[in-house]
C-alpha cells in the first residue's frame, strides 16, 4: 500500500495523514503560502511496526508496573528504551525505497524539517504543542529516514506518555504520520495565536530573529504583541532583551549571538505584526476555530509552517505535576546557565553555610538562643530544599539530554550505555567512603583498639590518632547517621559509625579491580562517540554536552551529600532542644516536631499541639501473602544474592552487615556510605539515573529500582536475588546448585 | 500488590474466568505427567475439584502420590500475552477421592461451571477429585510473582 504523498494528493482523513498534514492541506487549498511538503501516512508506521517485534516490546516496557505507579523518571527511562528500539530497528527495504524516491524527487538534497503528524492532534483537546518531536535542518536521504523513525518513536516520548492516559489514547491503536517540509530559513519567525489562551478578548503575536526553534524550546525570548482580537489592532508590545537567534549551520541548528543592529530593532514592524495577526484570523476562518499558527518570514512574504487549534489550560489543574515535570526538560543553553549558577553560586554557598552552622556550639546557647538557632536552621534547610527542587533537580536533565544525543549518534544496544561515559568520577560519596575505609584500615591493624571499641564504644577510646581521624572525618563530611533518621541521637550514632567503619576495612580490592576494566571501556566508548560526532561535524556540541552531563551526574551525588549536611545541622539543633525539654520532663520530648520544640523552649507554658514527629509506620503483617518475584528497573547491571536488610531507621543502617542486600524506600544521601558494603541494592523509588542507582553503578553493585512496596514486601533476613540485568528481585531461597553469573565466587 | 484481599480477588477472578487447567501429577516414575482437566474452585480458594475416569494415568498417579500442581492462565496465544496474560500455579494435595457422590455441594459447584459434564460425572467409572490447596503463585506483568499461602504445608491432612 502506498505510504508517501504530496499535500495535494491527501484526503482529509486524519487517521491516515494526521492532524498536521490535513491542516496543511486545507491551508494550501485556501491559497496560503507553504513550504514544499510531503506526507508519510500512518500506513508507513504500521508497516514498520508490524514487521518487527517492537509492538510487544513497547507493551512489555509499559506494563512492568501500573502506569500510575510510575514516577516521571521511570517514564523518561521507558521512553528512552522505546526510542532506542526504533533507532535500532532497520526500516524495511520496500518502505525505505518508496520514501527515499519521493524525497529525492521532490526535494533534491535540500535541507528539510521532519515533523510529527499524529492522528489525535487535530482534536482540540490534544493539540498542545511539543507532545511529539520535530527535527529541523536534516539533509540527505539516510538521515531523513532515521529522523522519520525518531518521529514515530516520539509517539512514545515521555511527554506523550504523560498525557496519553488522560487523553485516553489507546496504546494498541496509536499511530503516527509524518510531514516532511523544505526548510524555509526566514529572517524572522514566530507564532501567532488568533486568540490569547488566557484572555479571549485578545490575540498574540510572538516573533524572533532566525528560526522558530529558539522560540518553541524557550532558548530565545520573543518580542510579544498583544492584540485587540476584535479590531485586530495592537494593544501592547513587550520587548525582550534580544541577544540570540537560532540558525541552521552545517547539519545542525545552533544558537548564535545577534548582531547589534538587530538587537536594537524589533523583528517585525507594527504593520508586519498586524499583517501576520490578520493572516492568523483568516486561518481561523478556514478551520472555524481559533488557531495557533507557526510561520516564517522571507522578504515580505509569510510562509505558514503549521496551524493547530488553540488549547487553553494546557498545564491542567494546580495539583497536576506534569507541567512542572515538563519544565524540567531544559534546553542545552538553559542548562549551561544553570551549571554556572550551581557551580559558582549555589554549591559553594551551600557548603559554606553547612560549615558555618557546624561551628556553632549549641550547648553554650541559652534556651532562647537555641530556639533562635533552630528557627534559623529550619529556614536554612527550607531555603536549600527549595533551591534543590528549583535548580539542582532540573540540572539533572543534563544527563538525559546527553543520553539522547549519545543514542542518536551511536545507537547502542543498551540504551543506558551513555551512563558509563559519565561514571567513575570523583563523587563526594566516594571520597567519603574512602575516608571511612582509611579509618577502618587503621582500626583493623590494631587488635587492642578493636577490643576497646567492642567493650566500651567509640566514646571511650583514648587512641589519639583514631580520635583525630574520626574528628577529621566528621568535620569534613559530617556524621552520616546523624540527621538521616530521627530515632537516634547523634552521640549514639558515633558508635554505629564505628561499627560500619570496621566492616569497611579491607573492602577496597574489589572496587579497584572493577574500576580498571571500567576505565578502559569508558575511554573506548568516548572515543567512538566523539569520532562519529566529528564525522557529522558535531564534535563541539558532543564534547560540550558530554562535559555538561558529567557535571550533572556528579552533582546528582554532591548536591545530595551537602544538602544532607545542612539537614544534619538542623537535626542537631532539634535534638539539643529535645534533650533540654526532656530534662524539663516535657511529655514525649523525644518526638516533638521542630515547631513544638521552638515554642516550648521560649515559652514554658506553651501547650503542645499534640502532633508528634512522624514515626516509622508499623510493618504490615502479611502472613499468608508473600512476594516471590518482584519487578523493577534494571538500574545497575549485575546479579547478586544475599540476606535482605530492610532500612527503616538508623538502627537498621548500623546493623548492616557486609554482603547483605540493601532494601529501602529510597537511598537517602546520608545512606550512601553503606552501599559499598552491600551485595545488591533494591529501591522502591524508580529510575535509572537516581542517586542510589548512580552510587550502586559506581561500585559495580547489582541494583533494581522502582520495586513497588519493596520495603514492605521484603523482610530483613529474607534471602533475595537481585537481578540487575533484568530488573527482577527474587525473594526466598534458590537452590544452591544453581550457579548465577558472578555470584557466590 | 501488598494487599491480601486484592491478591485473593485477582486469583479468584482468574480461576472463575477459566474452565480448564493443566494438572501435573507424579507417580513413582521419574517423569511428572501433565493433563488438561475441567476444574472448579471454591470461593474461599481452599479447594479445587475436577473429575476423571478411573482408568487414566493421572488417576493412577494420584492414588500413588496425592501431591499435585495445577496451572491456570488466561493466555490468548498472541504476543500480547507477554504483558497481558496472568497465570497461577497451584500446589496442593488430593484430600479426597469421592466415589459415592457424597460431596454434593462441591459436585454442584462443579456442575454449575460445567453443566455439560453431568453424565460424565455421574458415570460409575468417574472419580470426583477434591484437592486441598496449599498455595497459589500468581504470575502477572511477565515476571511478577506473588504467593498466597492457604495452608501451612504441615497442616495438610494425610490422604
Amino acid at each position: 500500500m502506498r505510504t508517501t504523498y504530496l499535500l495535494s494528493e491527501i484526503s482529509q482523513d486524519s487517521k491516515i495523514f494526521g492532524g498536521k498534514a490535513t491542516a496543511l492541506m486545507r491551508l494550501q487549498e485556501a491559497g496560503f503560502r507553504l513550504p514544499a511538503t510531503l506526507c508519510i501516512s500512518t500506513e508507513a508506521y504500521k508497516q514498520f511496526i508490524s514487521g518487527s517485534s517492537i509492538k510487544e516490546k513497547i507493551q512489555l516496557e509499559l506494563h512492568r508496573k501500573k502506569f500510575s505507579d510510575m514516577r516521571w523518571e521511570e517514564i523518561w527511562d521507558a521512553a528512552l528504551r522505546i526510542r532506542n528500539l526504533f533507532l535500532r530497528q532497520r526500516m524495511q527495504v520496500e518502505l525505505a525505497r518508496e520514501i527515499s524516491n519521493a524525497l529525492e524527487k521532490n526535494f533534491a538534497g535540500n535541507s528539510l524539517v521532519v515533523r510529527s503528524s499524529a492522528p489525535e492532534e487535530d482534536a482540540a483537546a490534544t493539540s498542545f504543542a511539543g507532545l511529539h518531536e520535530s527535527f529541523v535542518n536534516i539533509r540527505g536521504t539516510e538521515p531523513i529516514l532515521e529522523h522519520v523513525k525518531l518521529v514515530w518513536a516520539s509517539l512514545w516520548s515521555d511527554r506523550a506518555l504523560l498525557y496519553r492516559q488522560e487523553l485516553d489514547l489507546d496504546f494498541a491503536k496509536s499511530s503516527m504520520a509524518v510531514v516532511v517540509q523544505e526548510l524555509v530559513a526566514g529572517e524572522v519567525s514566530g507564532v501567532t495565536f488568533s486568540i490569547n489562551p488566557t484572555d479571549a478578548t485578545e490575540g498574540v503575536v510572538e516573533a524572533v530573529y532566525g528560526l522558530n526553534q529558539g522560540l518553541v524550546d524557550g532558548a530565545v525570548e520573543p518580542d510579544r504583541w498583544i492584540f485587540h482580537r476584535k479590531e485586530a489592532s495592537i494593544k501592547e508590545h513587550y520587548t525582550p532583551q534580544r541577544e540570540k537567534f537560532m540558525a541552521p549551520q552545517g547539519d545542525d541548528v545552533i544558537l548564535t549571538g545577534l548582531p547589534e543592529n538587530k538587537s536594537l530593532q524589533a523583528p517585525l514592524s507594527p504593520e508586519e505584526a498586524v499583517a501576520i495577526y490578520r493572516k492568523a484570523k483568516k486561518i481561523e476562518n478556514v478551520f472555524g476555530k481559533p488557531q495557533d499558527v507557526e510561520w516564517t518570514k522571507v522578504g515580505n512574504d509569510f510562509f505558514i509552517l503549521q496551524s493547530r487549534p488553540v488549547t487553553a489550560g494546557q498545564d491542567g489543574d494546580k495539583d497536576d505535576k506534569r507541567g512542572w515535570y515538563l519544565s524540567l526538560q531544559r534546553s542545552e543553553d538553559n542548562l549551561k546557565k544553570l551549571r554556572i549558577k550551581i557551580e559558582q553560586e549555589h554549591f559553594p554557598a551551600m557548603k559554606k553555610e553547612a560549615a558555618e552552622l557546624a561551628k556553632i556550639d549549641l550547648r553554650s546557647l541559652s534556651d532562647k538562643g537555641l530556639a533562635g538557632e533552630l528557627e534559623n536552621r529550619l529556614q536554612v534547610k527550607e531555603k536549600w530544599t527549595a533551591i534543590y527542587w528549583e535548580d539542582f533537580i532540573p540540572f539533572a536533565h543534563g544527563m538525559r539530554l546527553f543520553g539522547k544525543l549519545y543514542n542518536d549518534t551511536v545507537s547502542p544496544e543498551d540504551p543506558f550505555e551513555f551512563v558509563e561515559l559519565l561514571s567513575n568520577v570523583p563523587l563526594l560519596s566516594k571520597n567519603r567512603n574512602k575516608a571511612l575505609r582509611k579509618i577502618g584500615t587503621y582500626v583493623q591493624q590494631r587488635p587492642d583498639l578493636q577490643h576497646a571499641i567492642a567493650a566500651g564504644g567509640a566514646g571511650a577510646i583514648n587512641d589519639a590518632e583514631f580520635n583525630r581521624l574520626m574528628e577529621g572525618f566528621i568535620s569534613l563530611y559530617g556524621d552520616p547517621f546523624c540527621g538521616t533518621y530521627s530515632d537516634r541521637t547523634c552521640d549514639v550514632s558515633r558508635d554505629e559509625l564505628v561499627s560500619v567503619i570496621m566492616q569497611m576495612a579491607g573492602n577496597s580490592t574489589t572496587e579497584k579491580k572493577s574500576q580498571i576494566g571500567k576505565e578502559a571501556n569508558k575511554a573506548e566508548l568516548e572515543s567512538t562517540f566523539l569520532k562519529i560526532s566529528k564525522e557529522g561535524g558535531k564534535r563541539a556540541r558532543a564534547e560540550g554536552l558530554l562535559d555538561l552531563a558529567r557535571t550533572s551526574y556528579r552533582f546528582r551525588d554532591d548536591d545530595n551529600i551537602v544538602l544532607g549536611r545542612i539537614e544534619e545541622q538542623f537535626f542537631k539543633a532539634l535534638e539539643e532542644g529535645r534533650q533540654r525539654l526532656k530534662k524539663r520532663h516535657v511529655d514525649g520530648a523525644a518526638h516533638l516536631t521542630a515547631r513544638d520544640v521552638l515554642r516550648s523552649l521560649v515559652d514554658k507554658r506553651y501547650k503542645l499541639s499534640g502532633t508528634k514527629a512522624k514515626e516509622t509506620p508499623a510493618k504490615q503483617e502479611n502472613q499468608h501473602i508473600k512476594a516471590r518475584q518482584l519487578l523493577g528497573q534494571p538500574a545497575g547491571p549485575g546479579i547478586s544474592r544475599g540476606r535482605a536488610r530492610v532500612i527503616d531507621s538508623a538502627r537498621d543502617l548500623a546493623l548492616f552487615k557486609k554482603g547483605e542486600v540493601l532494601v529501602c524506600d529510597a537511598v537517602e544521601p546520608n545512606m550512601t556510605f553503606i552501599v559499598p558494603l552491600a551485595a545488591g541494592v533494591i529501591e522502591r523509588r524508580g529510575g535509572m539515573l537516581i542517586h542510589g542507582a548512580i552510587i550502586a553503578r559506581e561500585y559495580g553493585i547489582a541494583c533494581v529500582t522502582g520495586v513497588p512496596n519493596a520495603a514492605t514486601l521484603i523482610h530483613t533476613g529474607d534471602e533475595v536475588t537481585v537481578d540487575g540485568y533484568l530488573g527482577i528481585v527474587t525473594v526466598g531461597q534458590l537452590d544452591k546448585t544453581i550457579s548465577l553469573p558472578g555470584v557466590g565466587k | 500488590m501488598t494487599n491480601k484481599k486484592q491478591l485473593q480477588r485477582e486469583i479468584a477472578e482468574l480461576l472463575l474466568s477459566q474452565k480448564l487447567a493443566v494438572l501435573a501429577t507424579q507417580s513413582s516414575e521419574v517423569f511428572p505427567y501433565a493433563s488438561l482437566i475441567a476444574f472448579a474452585a471454591t470461593d474461599d480458594l481452599h479447594k479445587i475439584v475436577f473429575s476423571t475416569p478411573k482408568a487414566t494415568r493421572k488417576f493412577a498417579n494420584i492414588k500413588h502420590n496425592p501431591k499435585v500442581s495445577l496451572l491456570i492462565d488466561d493466555r490468548s496465544n498472541n504476543a500480547k500475552d507477554f504483558h497481558d496474560a496472568k497465570a497461577v500455579t497451584v500446589l496442593g494435595a488430593v484430600e479426597r477421592i469421592d466415589i459415592d457422590a457424597s460431596q454434593k455441594e462441591l459436585a454442584s459447584l462443579y456442575l454449575s461451571k460445567h453443566p455439560y459434564l453431568e453424565d460424565f460425572l455421574r458415570s460409575p467409572s468417574t472419580a470426583f477429585i477434591i484437592i486441598s490447596v496449599w498455595s497459589y503463585y500468581l504470575v502477572s506483568r511477565f515476571q511478577e510473582v506473588m504467593e498466597l499461602h492457604i495452608h501451612d504445608e504441615n497442616d495438610i491432612p494425610a490422604f
